[in-house]
């Protein structure tokens, strides 16, 4: 156990994986010599050589369907995305063929995308997207958002040894800023099972990634007011913690979504949806969601700022919650 | 590093000399036989209504794909499209399953999930093409990257049409291969014709092949209506990349005998085009070469001919015995469970 960044649990996961099963390599755009655009994988060539850490052409396309292909081969493919936002390119090989062979063709696809993804450094609109929503409307495609280092390290692990694309979006935010306990040991953690970040009794947020912080943050500060707010992370959006979901609101009472992404079909729409759906009975006020306005993610500080949920926001959204 | 443009197959010794005895010879034959008879008694099912959706034929390519197939290797891969039947056919896929594949039975390759020639058998080295062509080519310059990665003398042959050969992804995946050296072979299938976009819309260059330059690796153009010619390029090209001579582009030239799918009448084709290719028949131009260079008897022939239609029959009736699939397994097996992957290819 030792204290690691979010950064270096990722990095120290995906050497752990490497060391362990020669079928998984890496691919993607400067991730060799230069250590990745983040340094996620620095020194990585030195360890594994040259044709386990690949250094592409410019080409999402490249990367994906050519994780595609080796998946399909017997290898185990970890391809990174510079940034999120550039999965754009690669689409079609992720949505038309990576996520559909399976359920089709019977032939799995064994391939782990890492997404370099969230705002909150005025990245602008081409380097600060959160597109896990427009994913998790794929079938045959699997999301993942770690918001802890320990959470980091077990679901890149399970990620890789899922039999499935899997689309593990790691907060760029979180990279250096957070820090946790990692255990130096191999482990996995499973997907589809939330975690209480906080326990609560009042109001409940459901909530993942980055905007973990900034529920627990509003959450210290309702404590002030003398209300009881629960964080659930949900850790991963699919497959999700459907019961978890529903138990806290059977308990709370009272819930908000709240994520990075855009509001208007975003993830936390399924979640409200399922809430109205199954657990109605239960509530003492509508369902409230807090998301990114339904526009780009702007460069500007303050235009930023208006645009990713902050503290005060969750603060207004949950006192009003409190006094429904 | 020129595009070579491939001379025609002569004598039975040149043949003898790429690789194929008397035996293979006569089963090109009904390979190609077999192709034609699938996708001609499909067209009467289709038109019977006893297939769904839309049917596409490979009339005409014929011999570009089981050319192309013949050459591969038992532990070669590839992505054929939906001209390539003959891919298919000559790698070992049963006829009865490619008619259930057309109507939509329970023991089609796709199982019902997908049509016409979109299918596949990982044990046979084919893998099914999406309609995003050519989507699948990079796809096989992955597998590619996995015979490399782990030093197998294996080989991936990805296709693309001459129509699909604009887009991003032929460029993307070859580019990739060439830099990277890897163990492929690249077909283009030029019909002449995208749907109704004839090639001069499609492309400027002269040959497709010529872009191989451009990507660092050899191109070759050869007549797709010749299937020794495909056969030995594509011979040539696979055993390049197997000994790690990397990748080989062949632009094999065809014209597509019928419209883009069954409801079109490819009005748009000239008709003394037809007239001129119809005379290059892949089909009888073979036929011919085997009654005098290979002394292909009239008995050796009805035997072939009357072979291929029992099967076809007996392949429809087989097929038209398959079940529909279940409602109920609308939406099984979109992930894929962990024991999947205790293949052998997999370990």
């Amino acid at each position: 156990m030792a204290e690691k960044t979010y950064l270096q649990a990722i990095s120290d996961g995906l050497r752990q994986e490497m060391r362990r099963d020669p079928r998984v390599f890496v691919l993607g755009e400067d991730v060799g010599v230069y250590g990745g655009a983040f340094k996620v994988t620095h020194g990585f060539q030195e360890e594994f050589g040259p044709w386990r850490v690949l250094d592409t052409p410019l080409s999402e396309t490249a990367i994906v369907a050519g994780a595609t292909g080796a998946a399909l081969m017997g290898m185990r493919p970890v391809a990174e995305m510079q940034f999120a936002d550039f999965v754009s390119c690669a689409w079609d090989h992720l949505v038309t063929i990576a996520a559909k062979q399976r359920w089709r063709a019977g032939t799995p696809v064994p391939i782990t995308l890492r997404l370099p993804s969230g705002g909150g450094f005025s990245g602008g609109p081409f380097h600060s997207q959160n597109p896990e929503s427009s994913f998790a409307h794929i079938p045959g495609l699997k999301i993942v958002c770690p918001a802890t280092p320990e959470d980091a390290k077990g679901l890149l692990a399970t990620a890789i040894e899922d039999p499935n694309p899997v689309l593990f979006f790691e907060h760029k935010h979180l990279y250096r800023r957070i820090k946790g306990e990692v255990p130096d040991d191999r482990y996995t953690t499973p997907f589809g099972e939330a975690r209480v970040h906080r326990a609560g009794g009042d109001v409940t947020v459901i909530t993942w990634g980055a905007m973990v912080y900034t529920a627990a943050e509003a959450a210290s500060r309702l404590a002030e007011d003398g209300v009881d707010v629960e964080v659930l992370d949900l850790r991963t959006l699919i497959p999700w913690d459907r019961e978890a979901v529903l138990e806290s609101t059977r308990r709370c009472s009272k819930v908000l979504v709240l994520h990075e992404d855009t509001r208007t079909g975003g993830f936390g729409a399924e979640i409200a949806a399922t809430i109205a759906e199954e657990a109605f009975e239960h509530l003492d006020a509508p369902v409230k969601r807090i998301a990114a306005p339904d526009a780009p993610v702007p460069f500007s500080p303050p235009l930023e700022q208006a645009y990713i949920p902050q503290v005060d926001d969750v603060v207004a959204g949950l006192r009003e919650l409190a006094a429904y | 590093m020129a595009v070579r443009e491939a001379e025609p197959v002569g004598s039975l010794q040149e043949v003898k000399d790429a690789g194929l005895d008397r035996e293979d010879l006569f089963g090109i034959y009904r390979n190609m036989l077999v192709t034609r008879g699938i996708e001609e008694r499909g067209h009467i099912l289709y038109k019977q209504g006893k297939i769904p959706g839309s049917f596409y034929t490979g009339r005409g390519n014929e011999a570009g794909a089981v050319g192309v197939a013949t050459a591969m290797g038992p532990n070669d891969v590839g992505t054929p499209l939906q001209r390539d039947m003959g891919v298919h056919i000559t790698r070992g896929v049963e006829p009865w399953r490619v008619f259930a594949q057309y109507m939509g039975r329970a023991d089609g390759p796709t199982k019902g999930r997908d049509g016409n020639v979109h299918l596949g058998d990982a044990k046979l080295g084919l893998h099914a093409m999406v309609s995003h062509l050519p989507a699948m080519l990079p796809v096989a310059v992955g597998m590619a990257l996995a015979f490399r990665i782990r030093e197998e003398k294996r080989v991936a042959v990805g296709w693309c049409g001459e129509g699909a050969a604009a887009r991003g992804d032929a460029h993307e995946g070859m580019n990739f291969a060439g830099v990277r050296h890897l163990p492929i072979v690249f077909v283009i299938d030029n019909n002449q014709w995208a749907y109704s976009t004839p090639a001069y819309l499609g492309y400027a260059c002269e040959h497709l092949a010529d872009r191989a330059a451009g990507y660092g690796f050899d191109g070759v153009v050869v007549d797709g209506t010749d299937v020794l010619a495909v056969y030995r390029e594509t011979k040539r090209a696979i055993e390049k990349a197997r000994e790690g001579g990397g990748p080989t582009l062949i632009e094999s030239v065809t014209l597509r005998m019928e419209g883009h799918a069954v409801h079109d009448d490819a009005f748009y084709v000239p008709k003394e085009l037809f007239e001129e290719w119809a005379l290059r028949d892949p089909i009888e131009r073979y036929r011919s070469w085997l009654r005098e260079y290979a002394t292909m008897t009239d008995d050796e022939e009805d035997e072939l001919t009357s072979g291929v239609k029992r099967l076809l029959s007996d392949a429809i009736q087989r097929a038209e015995e398959s079940p529909l699939p279940g409602p109920e397994t609308v939406a099984d097996g979109v992930f894929a469970m962990p024991e999947e992957l205790e293949t052998p290819h997999h370990k």
